[in-house]
């Protein structure tokens, strides 16, 4: 057992050391500066001139993800309200298993799914070519649905049924005890599945990378090609030779991917310690 | 405290499948060099009673992949005694693993001198052609052009004609599928439709397999970017090059100039079964066979051959 625990510690420190020293050999051999690699907007890595500016795809990302976040927390939390508060039998039996299912789905089938239903809805009805911001979004917002749901459905089955009955003991409505009793007590574990989506969201590649267009660029409107940091990682890590700076330029996303891991496990932690109060 | 638990669950399952994966390659480092074997055994059916044996590691080229591993297929039907294992992951990483030895036969669409940075590890290595892809630019049906000028594709990738009719088409924005930069199939097409590398465009749309970029281009109105002839069919436009039908036969004859190597390079001299594999890859049965099958060109029946530097000579 403790060989076990050991042996995870070690393999996940060297997994952490393995990708951060990739991702910053070329900021310690000069190659790149930490400030243009950060802040830089022209990606051209194969240039007479190469730069390795990933802010496009850092952009891209953060955007993808809020976007996501900001169109299936709704959603899922209404789902969940609808399962455990309005008709918690035959809601729950109904929606818990679709809800499973869609978790199960490979990303590929989602990505495929965008590419052939998405986009043409959206090349058809909006402006653009339907690839772009938007269509990745979409895709992802779709994927990060049972996450949240889930975590959400949970928070609100565990509150302590007193609490409820309290509230309607006093006359209040089941609206009112929605609103003013359960979500403000919950808050705090919803939030948490809400970062557990953007999580899996912003390390979401391959649909996204199939439905996003992949253009180096910071995007002006919804309906543009843009980039994701895994799907550039993706696109490039096959085709490019370890050593050369622009796989380590890749890495160097990979260790921003890492990083940004860290933050989203730290946010869950700091909202299940107020959880607790 | 049940989210600590799966977290822990789904990092053991990470940890343990990354670990099988290491082990795996680890043992496949070891290939095994029979030498008791008569060093004769080029002949793959091995008449003369020497059996090879050992396993052989080749990884690289997705667009290679396919091929190498139904040759493989049939080869290790003759040849109980060899096991050969095929993975992808891209020339890039196939030329990387086979200059550090970790596979026997690194599979690339380009020419290792292009791809690796160090002169000295690229001269290491020895080249192995067994296949040529031709790459054709293509066009949505209904953008309304048969051909297009070398200076024409130039424009339309550069971003300096925008719209269909300039170049005698219909009135239709051009939309660009184009492949990542560091892409082989982009590189070759770059430097033989093009003859200059082009930057990205705003609004460009990338796609890495060619089966989306197929979709793409036949679903999106305005579309141009470019596909392998294996992948052509009905559902895309192909645009004839300087009036070159991009055909085999214009490619076999050296008129279609847009066409690149396949490489499956090995580091110094192949060992016995990996040379006897490679060669077998050459055999006509191979080259007019799954070669061919495959939607590859064989490189025997080329009537001219091309250098690093990308100069084409008659053979």
């Amino acid at each position: 057992m403790s060989f076990c625990v050991l042996l995870l510690i070690v393999i996940i420190i060297s997994m952490v050391y393995f990708v951060a020293s990739k991702g910053v050999a070329n900021f310690v051999n000069g190659e790149v500066k930490v400030s243009e690699f950060l802040f830089g907007t022209k990606w051209s890595p194969e240039a007479d001139t190469p730069s390795y500016g990933a802010f496009p795809f850092i952009s891209g990302s953060f955007l993808v993800t809020l976007l996501a976040a900001l169109i299936a927390s709704p959603l899922s939390i209404c789902a969940a309200l609808f399962m455990t508060e309005i008709v918690p039998g035959w809601g729950k039996k109904l929606l818990q298993p679709v809800i499973e299912l869609l978790s199960g789905i490979p990303s590929v089938v989602y990505g495929f799914v965008g590419l052939s239903v998405i986009v043409p809805f959206l090349r058809d009805t909006l402006p653009g070519q339907g690839i772009g911001v938007a269509a990745g979004a979409l895709v992802l917002s779709v994927m990060i649905l049972p996450t949240i749901t889930s975590v959400a459905a949970d928070a609100l089955a565990s509150l302590p049924q007193n609490l409820k009955e309290s509230s309607f003991a006093l006359g209040a409505t089941r609206w009112q005890t929605i609103s003013r009793v359960i979500l403000p007590t919950t808050f705090p574990a919803i939030m948490t599945g809400v970062v557990l989506g953007m999580a899996r969201a912003f390390g979401e590649a391959l649909a996204v990378q199939m439905v996003i267009g992949n253009a180096p660029f910071v995007p002006h409107s919804l309906f543009e090609s843009a980039s994701t940091l895994t799907s550039v990682i993706t696109l490039g890590m096959g085709n490019t030779t370890m050593g050369s700076p622009q796989n380590n330029a890749l890495w160097s996303m990979a260790l921003v991917l890492m990083l940004m891991t860290f933050v989203f496990v730290l946010l869950v932690r700091m909202l299940e310690r107020r959880n607790k109060i | 405290m049940q989210f600590k638990k799966s977290w822990i669950m789904a990092l053991t399952l990470t940890s343990v499948l990354a670990l099988s994966a290491c082990g795996n390659n680890g043992g496949n480092k070891a290939t095994t060099n029979n030498g008791g074997n008569t060093p004769a055994a080029t002949n793959t059916e091995s008449s003369s009673g020497a059996k090879l044996s050992g396993s052989v590691l080749a990884s690289g080229s997705t667009a290679l992949q396919p091929l190498v591993e139904q040759v493989a297929e049939e080869f290790m039907k003759t040849n109980s005694g060899v096991d050969i294992q095929v993975q992808g992951g891209g020339s890039g990483t196939g030329l990387t693993q086979v200059s550090e030895k970790q596979v026997d036969i690194g599979n690339s669409d380009v020419f290792a001198e292009e791809k690796l940075k160090d002169a000295a590890k690229a001269a290491e290595l020895k080249d192995h052609q067994v296949a040529v892809v031709a790459i054709a630019a293509v066009s949505n049906p209904k953008a309304g052009v048969d051909s297009l000028t070398k200076q024409q594709l130039v424009d339309i990738f550069t971003g300096k004609i925008t719209n269909w009719k300039d170049v005698g088409g219909a009135d239709q924005a051009i939309q660009i599928i184009n492949r990542p930069a560091s892409s082989g199939t982009r590189a070759t097409f770059e430097s033989f439709a093009l003859g200059t590398k082009t930057e990205d465009i705003k609004g460009s749309i990338q796609e890495d397999s060619s089966g989306t970029v197929k979709k793409m281009i036949g679903e999106t109105p305005g579309a141009i970017g470019y596909l392998a002839l294996s992948y052509l069919d009905d559902t895309v436009k192909t645009l004839n090059y300087d009036g070159v039908e991009p055909s085999v036969d214009n490619v076999v004859a050296g008129k279609y100039p847009v066409w690149a190597y396949e490489h499956m390079y090995t580091n110094g001299e192949p060992n016995e079964t990996v040379k006897a594999f490679l060669d077998y890859f050459l055999t006509d049965e191979v080259q007019t066979g799954d070669v061919v099958e495959l939607g590859y060109i064989p490189a025997s029946k080329m009537q001219v051959s091309r250098d690093v530097a990308g100069t084409v000579t008659p053979k």
